[in-house]
């Protein structure tokens, strides 16, 4: 056993970082540590420079733009990239409906999707969740007919992240009532701006309005725009979900976020911000998140090894994301205990933060919004659940 | 030892409790909210009306004489409706500065109209570049300057600030710190006002060389300290009991969602993990509210009990409100994060009421500087 890194993944290492160093632009960087809120135009600017590196979407088919990396690459590339403040590009792209089309599409599919998914041309979202239909994702109503070479879907999404900046959807939709739940339900691509389709935002407790109701009124959707077959989009669905594990517990955004942290507070204890008992209650909270830090680096390692070998446990991935999970949310809690009172007042945190100080304003923004993290992805009570199931046979 | 209310506790208690609930849902909240100043006028006048606003005020200057325990009453009412109006700000915090340190000629120019909903003041106490909370490491400079006096500095977090009609300046002087009565449309003053993230109006307020008359300073040259640290200690207990009525509020909510909401074909209330956790909810909510009364009833003791156990309190108090809070919305799913449902405002006003006057942390610290709390009883 040894915890070395080999030659050639120190060199990968050094690689990556030397190409974020020269290719992340300033602006972005600086909204990144700001915690600003990213628009989409910034999102598909970095996207597009790294794709014209090659390393957009690397943990796809080498054929459509992936990179031959090791679990362990692909590990480093994330922390990399999270060290250096780099914008994380959209998930729904990278992350889902990509690998879904390289899997499951038809050749026509790929060749159409997959190049302008890398690219960001198209901006995806996700059309799963219904108002009936979240953690019991199998119960969703949202009905497609057959009418001819088309579906004619009927109904209504929710908590559709991005919506407003989509032009295409991926959904989830019921194509037959009368099996189990599971079974009749049906993947389907659908265009944004097709007739019958209403998005209505809904404003989230950071004063930002990313989430949306998506309403289908008679929407008529190509039969060539399913992935795969009719009342099979269950399965799709389950590997889009479980699909990339190497990053899930996020050790790289949890390092970087630690290394704020100790800055804020050097920050505020020179400007004689901290009496001395806080700065030593500060000091511990602060161990305190390294140690537990540490141990989900070294768990992710794990996992990430096992995987290299030809697979680890099915339920570590439910281990990585609750834990991961906590350590982000603590550590909102820390960076809001450091702002003090003077983050009650919100300045402007869409524009131009007012520069060292902006953080005091975002720090209890980002603390309420990050309790997302335990909720979407899958609950961490659900995720207990799989665990409860997969690892300890209960 | 008694925990009952007297016959007239028990009636304001149903007073402000039905006023809240008849005109105070979350449809008024968010009206209010997009107001100009940021609460209703209206409201406020109802307060006026019911007789809320004179409460903490003596009987000899026209209020009710009401102590820590009619305060916790009123508060936890307006906890519950998750009220906007700045009732802890103006009437307790400001309109308390002037009840503990004005002069007669002071109290009798402004009493009345605070009292009747005409008149408001806020306390424009905390610093941006201070301590998270302090009551006289102060930036703020209060220099003499011939028969009266020039002000300096910032002031952040001032509740309703940018629509009151006097603000109190605390400031360092010669002698300590003292309290300057302030005209908010006075040369060299910059009101800069906004929604805070609780929903409550805030200001931040820049003085540069405001001039303040002799007769402007609220109680003596250099008393400050001593006013304020009392003053701290009522809204203090004050805002514990808000606390606890909205983590009662959040709590019923969320126990009613999980008999409503349905997921795997059963209401997710039939789940263990959630009923546990909405029972760890629940103790908290009532280990808050025990400490919410002795709050309001060390208001009578001594100092140091007094100081040691509304400490206890606001830390006690931030902690749970950390836990309820969150668990409110996580139980919620979703929803609990939206601005269109209740959860997700509870949330954000508990965290608040963490943020103010001392986290939890900072009480904590007092306590063990002290090394420890005094017996009860
Ligand atoms: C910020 C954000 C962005 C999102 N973006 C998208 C998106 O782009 N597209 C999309 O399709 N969806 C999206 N979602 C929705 C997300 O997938 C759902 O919120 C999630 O599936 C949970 O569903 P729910 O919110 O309806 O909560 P519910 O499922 O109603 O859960 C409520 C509570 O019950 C608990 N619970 C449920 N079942 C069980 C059980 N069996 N045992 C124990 N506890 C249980 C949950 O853990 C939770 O605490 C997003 C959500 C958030 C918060």
């Amino acid at each position: 056993m040894n915890l070395d890194f080999t030659d050639e993944d120190r060199a990968f290492r050094a690689d990556v970082r030397t190409f974020l160093a020269e290719a992340l632009p300033d602006d972005l960087r600086r909204k990144m540590v700001e915690r600003r809120h990213l628009a989409k135009e910034d999102i598909v600017r970095w996207q597009r420079i790294l794709n014209a590196r090659g390393w957009a979407v690397p943990a796809w088919p080498v054929e459509w733009g992936g990179q031959p990396w090791t679990p362990t690459q692909r590990y480093i590339f994330q922390e990399e990239m999270a060290l250096a403040h780099a914008p994380e590009g959209s998930p729904f792209n990278v992350n889902m409906i990509g690998p879904v089309i390289a899997r499951f599409g038809t050749e026509e599919q790929k060749r159409r999707f997959l190049p302008r998914i890398a690219n960001i041309d198209d901006w995806w979202c996700q059309g799963f969740s219904e108002p009936g239909a979240g953690s019991d994702l199998a119960a969703l109503k949202t009905s497609a007919v057959r009418d001819g070479d088309d579906y004619v879907l009927n109904g209504q999404k929710i908590w559709t992240t991005q919506a407003q900046y989509a032009d295409w959807m991926f959904a989830l939709v019921r194509t037959d009532n009368t099996g189990k739940k599971q079974q009749g339900i049906t993947f389907l691509l659908l265009e944004m701006k097709s007739p019958g389709i209403t998005v209505r935002p809904i404003p989230s407790i950071d004063g930002i309005s990313d989430l949306n109701e998506v309403f289908f009124d008679n929407v008529r959707v190509p039969v060539a725009n399913r992935i795969g077959e009719e009342g099979r989009g269950w399965d799709y669905a389950k590997h889009l979900l479980g699909h990339e594990r190497s990053g899930i517990a996020r050790i790289g955004l949890s390092k970087e976020r630690l290394a704020q942290l100790r800055q804020l507070r050097a920050d505020l204890a020179a400007r004689g911000m901290l009496t001395a008992a806080e700065q030593a209650r500060l000091d511990r909270k602060l161990a305190e998140v390294a140690v537990e830090l540490r141990a989900l680096e070294l768990t992710q390692l794990r996992v990430v090894a096992a995987d290299a070998a030809g697979g680890g446990a099915a339920g570590a991935a439910s281990i990585l994301k609750i834990k991961g999970t906590e350590l982000q949310q603590r550590m909102t809690e820390l960076t809001l205990e450091l702002a003090g009172p003077a983050g009650l007042g919100v300045p402007d945190h869409h524009g131009e933060g007012d520069g060292t100080d902006g953080w005091r304003a975002a720090a209890p923004l980002f603390y309420f919004t990050m309790r997302k993290v335990s909720i979407f992805g899958g609950s961490n009570e659900i995720q207990k659940n799989i665990i409860a199931k997969t690892m300890l046979g209960l | 030892m008694d925990f009952d209310l007297t016959e007239e506790q028990r009636l304001l208690s149903e007073t402000v409790s039905r006023f809240v609930a008849d005109r105070y849902d979350f449809h008024s909240r968010l009206k209010a909210m997009a107001e100009e100043r940021g609460y209703s006028r209206a409201i406020w006048d109802q307060m006026a009306d019911l007789g809320l606003l004179g409460l903490p005020f003596a009987e000899g200057d026209g209020g009710f004489g009401g102590g820590g325990v009619e305060t916790m009453l009123v508060m936890e009412a307006l906890g519950r409706g998750l009220v906007v109006e700045p009732y802890a700000g103006a009437v307790l915090m400001a309109g308390g500065a002037l009840r503990l340190a004005g002069s007669p000629a002071q109290k009798a120019a402004r009493l009345e109209g605070i009292i009747a909903g005409q008149y408001l003041m806020a306390l424009a106490h905390s610093e941006p570049d201070g301590p998270r909370h302090t009551v006289d490491q102060l930036r703020t400079r209060g220099v003499v300057d011939g028969d009266g006096w020039r002000l300096t500095g910032a002031k952040t977090a001032v509740i309703a600030g940018d629509s009151t009609d006097e603000l109190i300046v605390s400031a360092v002087t010669p002698g300590g710190v003292t309290l300057f009565l302030v005209d908010p449309q006075a040369d060299g003053i910059a009101v800069q006002g906004r929604s805070g993230y609780d929903g409550c109006r805030v200001a931040d307020v820049r003085l540069d060389g405001v001039w303040a008359p002799a007769n402007a300073v609220l109680g003596g040259v250099g008393s400050g300290s001593a006013t304020l640290t009392r003053l701290f200690e009522e809204v203090t207990a004050a805002l514990v009991a808000e606390a606890v009525g909205i983590m009662t509020d959040a709590l019923n909510t969320t126990v009613d969602y999980l008999k409503t909401r349905s997921q795997f074909g059963v209401a997710i209330g039939s789940f263990q993990a959630l009923q546990h956790r909405a029972v760890d909810m629940m103790m908290q909510v009532e280990l808050a509210r025990s400490m919410a009364i002795l709050a309001a009833l060390s208001l009578e003791m001594p100092a140091v009990e007094r100081r040691l156990n509304i400490a206890a309190a606001k830390a006690k108090i931030g902690q749970a409100a950390r836990f309820v809070g969150q668990q409110a919305v996580q139980l919620h799913g979703a929803i609990g994060l939206t601005l269109e449902y209740k959860i997700g405002h509870a949330f954000k006003r508990l965290t608040a009421i963490d943020a103010l006057l001392g986290d939890a942390d900072h009480h904590l610290d007092v306590i063990a500087e002290a090394g420890g709390l005094p017996a009860i009883g």
